[in-house]
């Protein structure tokens, strides 16, 4: 489904951010893609969402040719993929409801379905007693469980996490790991940017090692090892 | 379509609303600019009446000798209204001439005593000749000098003002010229302020521009609401200036005492009634002004923010 073919990305003058990278996505899998700051992570996931177009190769996601999408393409095109941010990039003017409400508005859904959907998210999230709250009224725990509901309400077939539990203590870590498998059971592609250790461990999935914009490594049932 | 379009709509109002103080900032600074503007609309209006009310008053006048037969005199008073120059000229007979003098001097006995004692009609019969500006009196006057004219006039009397009426018609078409270099740099300032502070608006909201882009939001989607927070704004401070310049308008008399009123400085002129009488057309200006700023402002600043 997702597809990476010897893609470069060099930003101006500095060493290239990501060099010849070449990996495959199934639907349904569950990859950590792991190494330190600055090893590409960010990158790989910019180009995926098409915030950034490649240097050289080709990054392909279903039918899109992503580093070919103009900017009138990349709003349908993104709400095929749902975003999670370390910094969860809620709208700080809308409450909890809206926030996950904009996603369907700005893609034309209709008021009745919005009105069905959104509740039944939030409640999948644990969150149906704060749909009034402004985020700045929620914990960090709670903020990024609205921004996975916002990724996940269009029913998007990939969610990508960028980091999702750098901000939040352990406790809300697992709260968050686990729900990404809850919504990875049911069929959605995730992909877990990450340099948690403990997480990739307990999690047994595919590992893509990045190291200095290159691929190291790339297992299934993967362990977090560097160097 | 209509969807989206009602909830741009929606969103521009609510933005509004929940953004309270910055949407207050936009429209006291909006509205500030905007009095400028309506200040330099309604300066040109006062200068136009002052500049045309002095341009009235210049004329020049051709007397004729008392030899000089009515018929030529008609008909060079019809070759001179067909000059280009020439907006009116009015004829004066010499009879004429008497009678507004007798009528003038009415209370002054002395006076109509001594012209009866003169017997014989001493006025000129004479042409007032006005022309649409100032600076075409010279080729009028150069046209009086032709020589198939010169046999019947007595004396012109342009030389005389000639120094008057230059000095005159060159302080009008300067004040013509610095009131419009004034008009157009003033509304460059204020529309440049207005552009600044929508600009800083939108600068404090360039993160959310970015999450809107990356949750699937069409520039349309994103950039609609702004364009209509620019609209209301740009209505609210239309309004607010204008009931301002109502009420500045209704203390004009208070300030400067019943006696000095604004027709005192310009005769046949009332800043008040003008006004009043063209309150829809100063608001429907500031209007078009403002919410033309605001929203291409608007459209402009987020463009930058559209880009990734």
């Amino acid at each position: 489904m997702i597809v990476f073919q010897s893609v470069s990305k060099l930003y101006n003058g500095s060493a290239p951010a990501l060099e010849d990278i070449t990996f495959k996505v199934d639907p349904g899998e569950f990859v950590c893609l792991v190494g330190k700051s600055g090893s590409g992570k960010t990158t790989i996931i910019k180009l995926l969402t098409g915030e950034e177009k490649p240097s050289k190769g080709r990054v392909f996601f279903g039918q899109y040719e992503v580093n070919k999408l103009g900017s009138k393409e990349l709003p349908p095109f993104r709400r095929h993929v749902g975003v999670v941010f370390q910094d969860f990039k809620l709208l700080p003017m809308k409450n909890t409801y809206e926030n996950v409400a904009f996603a369907l508005e700005a893609a034309g859904r209709s008021q009745e379905e919005i009105k069905e959907l959104v509740p039944q998210v939030l409640d999948m999230v644990g969150l149906s007693d704060k749909l009034a709250n402004f985020p700045h009224e929620l914990s960090g725990g709670e903020k990024q469980r609205v921004a996975i509901a916002r990724a996940m309400v269009h029913r998007p077939e990939v969610i990508i996490a960028d980091e999702p539990t750098g901000n939040l203590d352990p406790f809300n870590t697992w709260e968050i790991i686990n729900l990404l498998q809850k919504i990875n059971q049911l069929g959605t592609t995730l992909i877990l940017a990450t340099h948690d250790k403990e997480i990739v461990n307990n999690l047994d999935r595919r590992v893509v090692t990045l190291d200095r914009g290159r691929i190291i490594r790339d297992e299934e049932r993967g362990k977090y090892i560097l160097v | 379509m209509f969807t989206i379009l009602s909830r741009i709509i929606h969103y521009g109002f609510k933005n509004f609303w929940r953004n309270g103080l910055l949407s207050t900032a936009m429209i006291a600074i909006m509205t500030l600019s905007l009095m400028v503007f309506s200040g330099l609309i309604l300066a040109n209006v006062a200068t136009d009446k002052a500049v045309s009310f002095l341009k009235d008053k210049i004329d020049i006048s051709v007397y004729f000798k008392n030899t000089a037969p009515e018929d030529n005199i008609l008909s060079i008073q019809t070759a001179l209204e067909g000059l280009p120059e020439v907006k009116s000229v009015e004829y004066i007979s010499s009879d004429k001439a008497l009678e507004i003098f007798k009528a003038e001097h009415a209370n002054d006995p002395a006076i109509i005593q001594s012209l009866d004692q003169l017997g014989a009609n001493p006025f000129q019969g004479s042409l007032n000749i006005k022309a649409y500006s100032p600076d075409q009196y010279e080729k009028i006057d150069q046209y009086l000098k032709a020589d198939a004219l010169v046999q019947y006039i007595e004396k012109v009397n342009f030389a005389q003002s000639q120094t008057a009426i230059e000095k005159l018609s060159s302080l009008i078409s300067g004040v013509n010229r610095a009131g419009l270099l004034l008009t157009i740099i003033l509304t460059l300032i204020a529309g440049l302020v207005v552009y600044n502070t929508v600009r800083l608006a939108i600068y404090s909201n360039r993160d959310e521009i970015g999450v809107m882009r990356l949750v699937g939001a069409s520039n349309v989607f994103v950039r609609g609401p702004y364009l209509i927070e620019g609209l209301i704004a740009g209505f609210f401070s239309a309004v607010i200036s204008t009931v301002a310049m109502l009420v500045l308008v209704g203390l004009v008399p208070w300030i400067f005492s019943q006696s000095a009123s604004s027709e005192v400085a310009l005769p046949g002129f009332s800043f008040n009634g003008y006004i009043y009488a063209n309150i829809f057309k100063l608001f429907l200006y500031q209007l078009v002004f403002g919410v033309g700023v605001a929203m291409v402002s608007s459209f402009i600043a987020v463009r930058k923010y559209l880009r990734s």
